[in-house]
């Protein structure tokens, strides 16, 4: 019979034994030494049953298929757009994914997304770990204009879409602005002027610091409400 | 020659200190501090790898570069790289490569500079310690960290630890950086400067286990101290 060693909840280190015995299954972020099961990354533990697992605190992002994500363009090619989201390598947008008006053979690709222009995709499939393909097509799927973007640590992005998208609706309420996060961890945010747009940003950076703390949306309702 | 140690004991290793997240734009960054050795570790990726020739579709790789920053010695260093800290580079990097798992990342490249800010001998041990700690920062996936530090023999006494005085003993000294992944305790770093038998190696090999696992708790505290968003 096998034991936890570590509390439920609680940050481990990676080379941490988390559990003993081989009546533990290892699942994401951890994995099996002989009978013992170790983290491989910094994150809380959540013990479910026999599931041992660990959600990281950092790290790259790692896409998985049906994510929005936010890119910009890196480079045209024949075939379509290769586009930079933040992962080490560059994800494909295909022609055929692209747009749903017409283009013609030869027609110059710069005309629907540029060099630099920043899009909101999907990831639609995932072939290998390195080839990532993208769509345009689906609801709220569309190039930026204007607005700024800010980073956030991939791993915080739960936290600050909130459950149910609270959290997020709550700084687009009290700040009027608007708002699109990527499971990248990029983050768009335009307003109508400087004022509301910096009080959005402050927001999300405050939920990025204190991602790990409890009642985080009353937190961030006080500080949007009190300035 | 007899050799007498006047400010701490021979199994006794200089004040340490580790501290995580001190670089803001690098994805995992760290310092480590030996008594007057100061190492500084950025790690960046993993990001595409180009020239394109050396990419490897199997996994990712890691490219380490060590640095000694021109004023961290007392005689000014000549900036860039030199023959002493290619080889420094490399070794640190053999040293990190089997906790690492870069296989979920094939066609790229994961970048840790290390910059010694102040150098008072055991450098190179002060730059694994942080780096492994950057890379774990960096959330890039680890079997273990890694944990070094420089043991060797003084006149007649083995000690751990030497600080640059014990490097230029007159007496004769012997040097010997070492590494272990602490929890299988594996050795990934062993070098040796100098003369030793067989038996004091041994004798020397357990001191510095011991001392790793010190460093190894120290790195842990301060990694679970950044996360746990205790504030220095």
């Amino acid at each position: 019979m096998g034991k936890i060693i570590v509390k439920d909840k609680s940050i481990v280190v990676p080379g941490e034994v988390l559990a003993e015995g081989m009546d533990f299954l290892p699942a994401g972020g951890v994995f099996r030494e002989d009978e013992r099961i170790i983290a491989s990354q910094i994150g809380t533990v959540s013990i479910n049953n026999r599931l041992v697992k660990l959600i990281p605190l950092t790290g790259p992002y790692s896409p998985k298929k049906g994510d929005m994500v936010i890119g910009e363009v890196n480079n045209i090619n024949f075939g379509g757009w290769s586009i930079d989201i933040d992962f080490s390598n560059f994800a494909m947008l295909p022609i055929k994914d692209a747009t749903s008006s017409f283009i013609e053979r030869g027609e110059d690709l710069s005309r629907f997304y540029n060099f630099n222009d920043i899009i909101v995709a999907k990831i639609s499939s995932i072939s290998k770990p390195n080839l990532i393909d993208l769509t345009m097509k689906g609801p709220g799927l569309m190039k930026l204009k204007g607005g700024r973007l800010i980073d956030i640590t991939p791993s915080k992005v739960p936290r600050v879409i909130g459950k149910g998208g609270s959290m997020i609706s709550i700084i687009k309420e009290k700040t009027g602005c608007k708002i699109i996060v990527g499971q990248n961890g990029k983050v768009w945010i335009k307003g109508d002027g400087f004022e509301s747009e910096k009080k959005a940003v402050d927001a999300v950076k405050m939920i990025e610091e204190l991602a790990h703390t409890e009642g985080l949306t009353e937190k961030v309702s006080e500080f949007l409400g009190g300035k | 020659m007899a050799y007498e140690r006047k400010d701490r004991k021979l199994d006794e290793p200089r004040k340490m200190e580790a501290r995580v997240g001190i670089i803001k734009r690098a994805d995992g960054s760290a310092m480590f501090k030996m008594g007057d050795t100061i190492a500084i570790a950025a790690v960046h990726g993993p990001r595409n790898l180009y020239p394109r020739f050396m990419q490897n579709p199997k996994k990712g790789i890691l490219r380490v570069n060590y640095n000694m920053i021109s004023f961290s010695v007392s005689e000014r260093a000549r900036p860039g790289p030199s023959r002493r800290s290619k080889e420094i580079s490399m070794v640190t990097s053999n040293s990190l490569l089997p906790c690492l798992n870069l296989h979920e990342f094939p066609n790229s490249v994961v970048d840790v500079f290390i910059e010694i800010t102040q150098a008072n001998a055991g450098t190179r041990c002060a730059g694994i310690c942080a780096a492994s700690m950057a890379l774990a920062d960096a959330g890039i996936p680890m079997i273990d960290l890694v944990s070094a530090v420089s043991v060797g023999k003084v006149g007649d006494k083995i000690v751990v630890d030497l600080d640059k005085k014990e490097e230029d003993y007159e007496g004769g000294t012997t040097d010997m950086p070492v590494a272990i992944l602490p929890r299988k305790g594996e050795i990934s770093l062993l070098q040796m400067d100098g003369n030793m038998s067989g038996d004091e190696i041994k004798i020397a090999l357990e001191l510095g286990k011991k001392t790793c696992n010190d460093i190894y708790e120290l790195q842990k505290n301060a990694l679970r101290d950044k996360y746990s968003g205790v504030k220095k």
